[in-house]
């Protein structure tokens, strides 16, 4: 089965498990980072609007290539467009005390889904949206890879930059704010490298499946970290091997990679908790005792 | 000898939305002076702390500070206790600056000396919620001592933390007394009276009461000698009479 699965990631004859395997090792390093921020800001509810969104931006862009042949609008840089929108209006609304924040969050979650279902109903012979929803890994071209590469570059710089900033507005606002530092730059910054994250993991798990691969890793990774750059180091390990895990166990069954994939975290995250609470606390716990004694 | 103003508040007023919090608020405090702010709930003590460290403007007056940027002290209480942070973390952000890129070794020694200030040495690299609420609270202050603050405000600083670090605490701010002007909130009047200075009464306007100097009765004989009240029966219009009244 290893074997077969080793052979077809050399084999010429089917690159997509190629760029599948190299789109989920290049991306983990942003998921892990940016994952991160949205489970310690507690923030997945805006990571989870901003990827059901990019559905209007995809379905437009299916459309157009459907109907008027434009050729150049690919689904992932609609959806980037949609993205990026959705973060820049979620940015303000969070901003401003006298909204409704969570209502326009599921808001813009529903209108961005209704108007991808639309288009992508309008599109003659391209009535399904199963593979955005639920990631299809045969949608990863190989110019998808440098767009990867690109954002990856992007989010991981701007991270290691303004990472003692994003530290200090994420665990104390108001004390960041007396320090003189623009919350809600580095909030909206945040959102938009978000945004992109969220992107580059529509295409490996799907849409529907963002908030989990964005939330489990990180969460995972927090259970045995107590500083924030390692818990974004474990967290993009684990992305990087969660992902692979998933495509070959994928490949092997022949089962739907995104799904086999948030399974796979799943259980790593479970097999974390049960190891923590039955052997580090038990461990500590003894320690503790025999220090007493 | 004329002490030196370190904030001027004149004529301050604050409302969030319609609703008047603060009215015509005016007063000096200062060099090493130690201010308790004493309130109802709602009466404004939160909103002049935030005023006065610019989180929020006032509507009309003039808020003035001489001098470095304050030192925060925030309560522990609101803290995210899942946050992966470790103390000399949370330290070390006290020294941020707007503008990007990382901490200098200058940075890295000022947060060094508050925690050797806060004795906090040897929890320097634990978790920030694995520590007890007065470590906590000792943690905020180096934060906002790293920083290196001519005047330090101070949110509440013995909410949700026990009698005893209440005392400790009262003793650690009358020791750093000694060179920063000291401004709290707070409820606990066992605690206004641990600590000798000026006492601001705020409910929308301002009053200064004097603090007596007086063997207390139970139910307020738990605390030590040699202890203050508060007159709420007696306010100071002049603006500056601090330390003790006798009747």
């Amino acid at each position: 089965m290893i074997d077969s699965f080793f052979s077809a990631l050399f084999n010429p004859a089917v690159p997509f498990i190629r760029y599948a395997f190299l789109a989920g090792l290049l991306s983990s390093i942003a998921f892990g980072m940016i994952g991160t921020y949205v489970v310690v800001k507690r923030i997945s509810y805006i990571a989870g609007s901003v990827s059901h969104a990019t559905l209007a931006g995809i379905g437009f862009a299916v459309y157009m290539n459907e109907v008027y042949s434009v050729s150049w609008l690919s689904p992932m840089a609609g959806g980037l467009v949609s993205a990026l929108v959705t973060a820049l209006i979620l940015s303000f609304v969070t901003n401003s005390s006298r909204e409704r924040s969570d209502t326009a969050i599921g808001t813009v979650w529903a209108l961005g889904m209704a108007v991808g279902i639309l288009f992508i109903y309008a599109s003659p012979g391209y009535g399904d949206p199963m593979s955005y929803l639920f990631g299809n890994i045969l949608l990863i071209k190989k110019g998808d890879l440098f767009m990867i590469l690109f954002l990856d570059a992007l989010i991981a710089t701007v991270v290691v930059i303004f990472y003692n900033r994003f530290l200090s507005v994420s665990f104390d606002e108001e004390f960041a704010r007396v320090r003189g530092i623009n919350t809600f730059l580095y909030n909206m910054v945040l959102t938009v490298l978000i945004a992109l994250t969220v992107v580059l993991m529509v295409s490996t798990v799907g849409i529907v499946m963002v908030i989990a691969f964005m939330t489990i890793p990180p969460a995972t990774a927090s259970v045995f970290t107590n500083r924030l750059w390692k818990m974004m180091l474990l967290a993009s390990l684990l992305c990087a091997f969660t992902s692979l895990a998933g495509l070959f166990v994928s490949y092997s069954l022949n089962i739907p990679s995104g799904a086999t994939t948030i399974i796979s975290a799943g259980i790593i995250y479970l097999a974390a908790v049960l190891v923590k609470k039955l052997v580090i606390d038990r461990a500590r716990k003894k320690t503790a005792e025999l220090s007493l004694r | 000898m004329e002490r030196e103003v370190k904030i001027r508040l004149d004529a301050v007023s604050f409302s969030y939305e319609e609703k008047p919090v603060l009215n015509n608020i005016s007063f000096n405090v200062y060099d090493r002076d130690i201010i308790t702010v004493v309130g109802p709930n709602g009466g404004g003590k939160t909103t002049l702390l935030k005023l006065i460290l610019g989180l929020l403007k006032p509507d009309s007056g003039s808020i003035i500070i001489n001098g470095r940027r304050p030192g925060y002290v925030p309560q522990y209480s609101h803290f995210d206790s899942k946050f992966p942070i470790t103390v000399f973390d949370v330290v070390l952000s006290g020294r941020l600056t707007s503008g990007w890129g990382f901490y200098s070794r200058k940075d890295r020694k000022e947060a060094e000396k508050a925690i050797s200030d806060m004795q906090l040495e040897n929890v320097r690299n634990s978790h920030f919620s694995a520590l007890s609420g007065g470590q906590r609270q000792r943690v905020l202050i180096a934060r906002a001592l790293a920083g290196d603050p001519e005047i330090l405000l101070l949110d509440e600083p013995t909410a949700n933390v026990d009698a005893s670090v209440g005392s400790y605490l009262s003793e650690i701010l009358l020791e750093l007394n000694r060179e920063l002007t000291i401004m709290l909130v707070t409820h606990d009047m066992g605690f206004v009276h641990s600590l000798t200075g000026r006492v601001f009464c705020i409910n929308r306007v301002f009053h200064e009461h004097p603090l007596e100097c007086v063997e207390v009765e139970a139910p307020l004989a738990g605390h030590q000698k040699g202890m203050k009240i508060v007159r709420h029966d007696i306010t100071l219009d002049n603006d500056g009479c601090g330390g003790c009244f006798n009747d």
